[in-house]
């Protein structure tokens, strides 16, 4: 019972990383047709960010150690603020007419120069930022200890998925973006500034995965190469929910969240490619992943 | 465009320059010269893929099989011919893309890609993990024999491997451009521009990714089990997606008009990487990456295009139709 | 005489759509018919049923006595059934020389090479033949992109009857392509054809084309045929002219 338990708790807190992880990609593609690989660097800023900037404020003990977590969210609207129109006006855009996987592939040339970018303003040694995390003190649940962080997690992943579905279904802008989502040309005729969307919903995106990366890095140590797993982990929960699904992502971090709990439990020799597992299983069954929002190119 | 013959005369002068020019290099670029031809084998599979309309994110998979089926036929069966192993590599990977062949079938664009990727890090995961096949540390291999010469000498080595290598890429090269000259290689083309128009005239779209698909296997195999036999060490890297997009990254840089411009772009790739990873670890990643953003959008056909003649493209009809001789439209019927 | 084409009941929705109602047609051996409909009457899916593109609800196609309802396109054209399209399906990367050599290649009985060079003797012959055909000599080694429309359409339809179809469909053939120009397209597309005796079927909207080269018409409105007949019978038909053409008396 308590195993259960355990993979459950442990499941949902990497389900709502997952999901504040990998939204962003999800929206991104379905906006702008534009499978990021850039999307893991993209976190991994928004992490040395965050812990340069919580450095900062615990270091000089700016002010009450709960305002942190706002100057951490406050890394991740830098972050995205300064990099997010830099990218989709100057490098993106250049690439918009050509073929999707041309696309794919300016991405994972964005990803090479990011993460070298990283390295040269942060360096090669790892950064810390504990002190948030120790904040919230423990939890005791079923008999094990959780950090109160990690529910913390949850919460944001919950208000980050509730506030996105409002956005998105309940205001006009949400609307004017759903319809580009379905329809670019059609919407375009219609008179929505479709480029204004698209700065808007990739600077979005950015956000989302700098605000991963800001309230994961107190979690862990910040160093070079945490990008890699966040693209891979991304890829598949983005393409087992469906290419450009909100509701997918979320349906998608839950199961992933749970088969990596269960396999770190049950069988540790399966956690690396229990994911991709899972993904070619999905896409073996139903091709567009599991909330249809694009296409399948089938003959 | 040469005849076949020509094609097959060039090959071997080719050959017969790279012989000699492996003579008189220092051994330093006989090294790099050797894994970057094995790996342009593998970027030339890519490209025969690509010609078809479809870009794998997971070649390293059969560039791994054939890495492996060398490096477990040298320890475990005590198989040492160089030739033998890149034959038993070749065959490992192309039986391996007939398994995962029906798996892909009919996926195009964006899935495909992202499938294969899969398919590449359930590898990595598997392997990973099995300890018995050297898990992340993975298995050394010592100097291969060649059809029973034995090297005397570290140097030696290198030379005959560097020598099978160029032969080999050689042979590949000729046979692929003579392909990509004939009906079939023009049927690649067709099926990556309409295949709902290839299916209509009669032929299989299918049919089409699945022949570029096996070869795309084979060349991986035969350029992993070289590149096994030159750095003398195999691990699950090798299935790793960064050296899948290694890859894609060289085929993208030679487009899929020159077979050559494959090669010169690989040498140009090692070259650049083992001076950079030297001096300048923590940039040339980043150059690599601002390289790649230019060559897509000043050669979207790569450097190939620099080699080959531009398309003829000078039509300049302003739009009437005019058959010779023109007959005047009538007024009425009958 | 034996028909050569005859479906039977054939029958089509998509939803709530019903896009081909009972059509039960008869077509003879090098028979010319016309069908002309306004948009969304049924031409089109009757075209895609045959062809193999849409799998009919009900009913059969039956080409020289064989059922081929509901086979892949691959398949329907290996018995002799051939279309053009309405937007030109070309190989955009590919000059309209190459273009014709795959659908020579492909039909050839030979199969295609990957040895022999794609401009071999064997091919050569039937290039020739049908560049001149269809007046596309001077076009041969252009690029597509740059093809005006009504050169496009004829590459379109040269690919179309590489291997002397016994069926061919022609999708609006001259849609797009500017009015002063249609009759000559026409000329050189029909001309192309003599000496073949291919049942040809075209979708048109013209009624101008459609009375010149058409000894048949059939009228679609709603998924159903409303007339059959020669042009003039159709085209005076009071419903055709309430439903279709719109030219009332």
């Amino acid at each position: 019972m308590n195993l259960a338990a355990a993979i459950f708790v442990d499941g949902l807190i990497d389900a709502s990383w997952l999901f504040i992880v990998a939204v962003g990609l999800t929206l991104v593609f379905g906006v702008l047709n534009i499978l990021n690989f850039a999307h893991g660097s993209l976190y991994a800023v928004g992490a040395y960010t965050a812990a340069s900037a919580a450095g900062w404020y615990y270091g000089g003990q700016i002010g009450p150690p709960f305002f942190g977590y706002f100057v951490m969210l406050g890394a991740a609207l830098l972050v995205a603020v300064a990099i997010g129109p830099l990218l989709e006006r100057g490098v993106l855009r250049l690439f918009y007419r050509r073929d999707e996987v041309v696309l794919v592939l300016v991405t994972y040339a964005l990803f090479l120069i990011l993460e070298d970018a990283t390295k040269l303003i942060w360096g090669v040694d790892p950064y810390y930022a504990y002190e948030p995390y120790g904040l919230l003190g423990n939890v005791s649940l079923f008999g094990l200890s959780y950090v109160g962080y990690d529910f913390a997690l949850i919460a944001l992943a919950l208000v980050t998925g509730i506030l996105l579905w409002l956005g998105l279904n309940r205001t006009i802008t949400g609307k004017v973006i759903l319809a580009v989502i379905h329809d670019r040309d059609m919407s375009g005729a219609m008179g929505v500034n479709v480029n204004r969307v698209f700065v808007l919903a990739f600077t979005f995106g950015v956000f989302l995965a700098a605000l991963g990366g800001a309230f994961t890095a107190p979690k862990i140590s910040v160093q070079p190469g945490i990008s890699i797993s966040v693209i891979l982990l991304s890829f598949a929960v983005v393409v087992i929910g469906g290419l450009g699904s909100v509701e997918g992502a979320a349906i998608a971090a839950l199961i992933v969240g749970l088969a990596r709990s269960a396999a770190i439990h049950l069988m540790p020799w399966a956690e690396l490619f229990i994911v991709y597992l899972v993904m070619a299983l999905v896409l073996a069954l139903r091709p567009e992943g599991l909330f249809q929002r694009t296409t399948l190119r089938k003959i | 465009m040469a005849g076949r013959l020509g094609i097959l005369a060039a090959a071997l002068a080719a050959f017969a320059a790279l012989a000699l020019l492996g003579r008189v290099l220092p051994n330093w670029f006989v090294l790099v010269a050797t894994l970057a031809f094995a790996k342009g084998l593998v970027a030339l599979g890519l490209v025969v893929l690509m010609r078809g309309g479809l870009v794998s994110f997971g070649q390293g998979i059969f560039f791994c099989a054939g890495a492996y089926a060398a490096g477990l036929a040298m320890r475990s069966l005590g198989v040492d011919d160089a030739v033998l192993l890149l034959i038993l590599g070749g065959v490992a990977a192309l039986i391996l893309g007939l398994i995962i062949a029906p798996l892909l079938a009919g996926y195009r664009g964006i899935f495909f890609a992202t499938l294969t990727l899969a398919l590449s890090m359930i590898a990595y995961g598997i392997l990973d993990k099995t300890y018995s096949l050297g898990g992340s540390d993975g298995i050394n291999l010592h100097e291969p024999s060649f059809l029973g010469y034995h090297p005397p000498t570290p140097q030696a080595v290198s030379y005959a491997l560097y020598a099978l290598t160029s032969l080999v890429t050689v042979i590949a090269a000729a046979l692929c451009r003579i392909h990509f000259d004939s009906l079939r290689g023009l049927l690649s083309l067709a099926a990556r521009d309409n295949e709902i128009r290839v299916e209509y005239l009669g032929a299989s779209v299918r049919r089409v990714s699945g022949v570029n698909f096996a070869i795309a296997a084979l060349l991986g195999g035969v350029g992993g089990a070289l590149s096994a036999l030159s750095l003398g060490h195999i691990d699950p890297d090798f299935t790793f997606w960064t050296t899948s997009g290694e890859f894609v990254f060289l085929a993208i840089l030679s487009g899929y008009a020159s077979v050559t411009a494959v090669f010169v772009s690989s040498v140009i790739v090692e070259l650049v990487r083992s001076f950079s990873s030297q001096y300048f670890p923590n940039t040339w990643q980043g150059a690599l990456g601002i390289f790649l953003l230019l060559v897509i959008l000043f050669l979207p056909q790569g450097l190939g295009s620099l080699v080959q003649r531009r398309r003829r493209s000078q039509g300049e009809s302003e739009g009437e139709l005019k058959p010779a001789p023109a007959p005047v439209p009538a007024e009425t019927s009958q | 005489m034996t028909a050569l084409l005859e479906t039977s009941g054939l029958q089509k929705s998509f939803g709530a759509v019903v896009a081909a109602n009972d059509i039960s047609v008869a077509a003879r051996r090098g028979e010319r018919l016309g069908l002309i409909g306004n948009n969304g009457a049924g031409k089109t899916t009757f075209v895609n049923l045959v062809t193999g593109y849409l799998k009919p609800d009900a009913g059969r196609v039956v080409l020289d006595g064989l059922d081929i309802a509901g086979l892949a396109p691959r398949r329907v054209r290996r018995h002799g059934v051939s279309r053009s399209f309405q937007i030109p399906q070309l190989f955009a990367s590919l000059t309209p020389e190459e273009n014709l050599l795959i659908a020579l290649g492909i039909a050839s009985d030979d199969g295609l090479s990957s040895w022999q060079p794609a401009r071999s003797a064997a091919m050569t012959a039937g290039l020739e033949d049908l560049l001149a055909r269809f007046r596309l000599r001077e076009y041969r080694d252009h690029s597509i992109a740059a093809l005006p429309g009504g050169v496009r359409k004829l590459v379109d339809v040269a690919m179309a009857v590489t291997h002397r179809p016994k069926l061919l469909l022609l999708d609006e053939p001259t849609s797009g392509v500017a009015a002063e120009e249609k009759f000559a397209l026409m000329d050189v597309i029909m001309r192309a054809l003599e000496g073949s005796d291919a049942t040809v079927l075209f979708v048109e909207h013209d009624m101008e084309i459609v009375g010149r080269y058409a000894e048949r018409v059939l009228a679609f409105y709603e998924g159903r045929i409303i007339a059959d007949g020669t042009p003039d019978a159709v085209l005076g038909n009071a419903d055709v002219q309430r439903y279709v053409t719109g030219m009332t008396p």
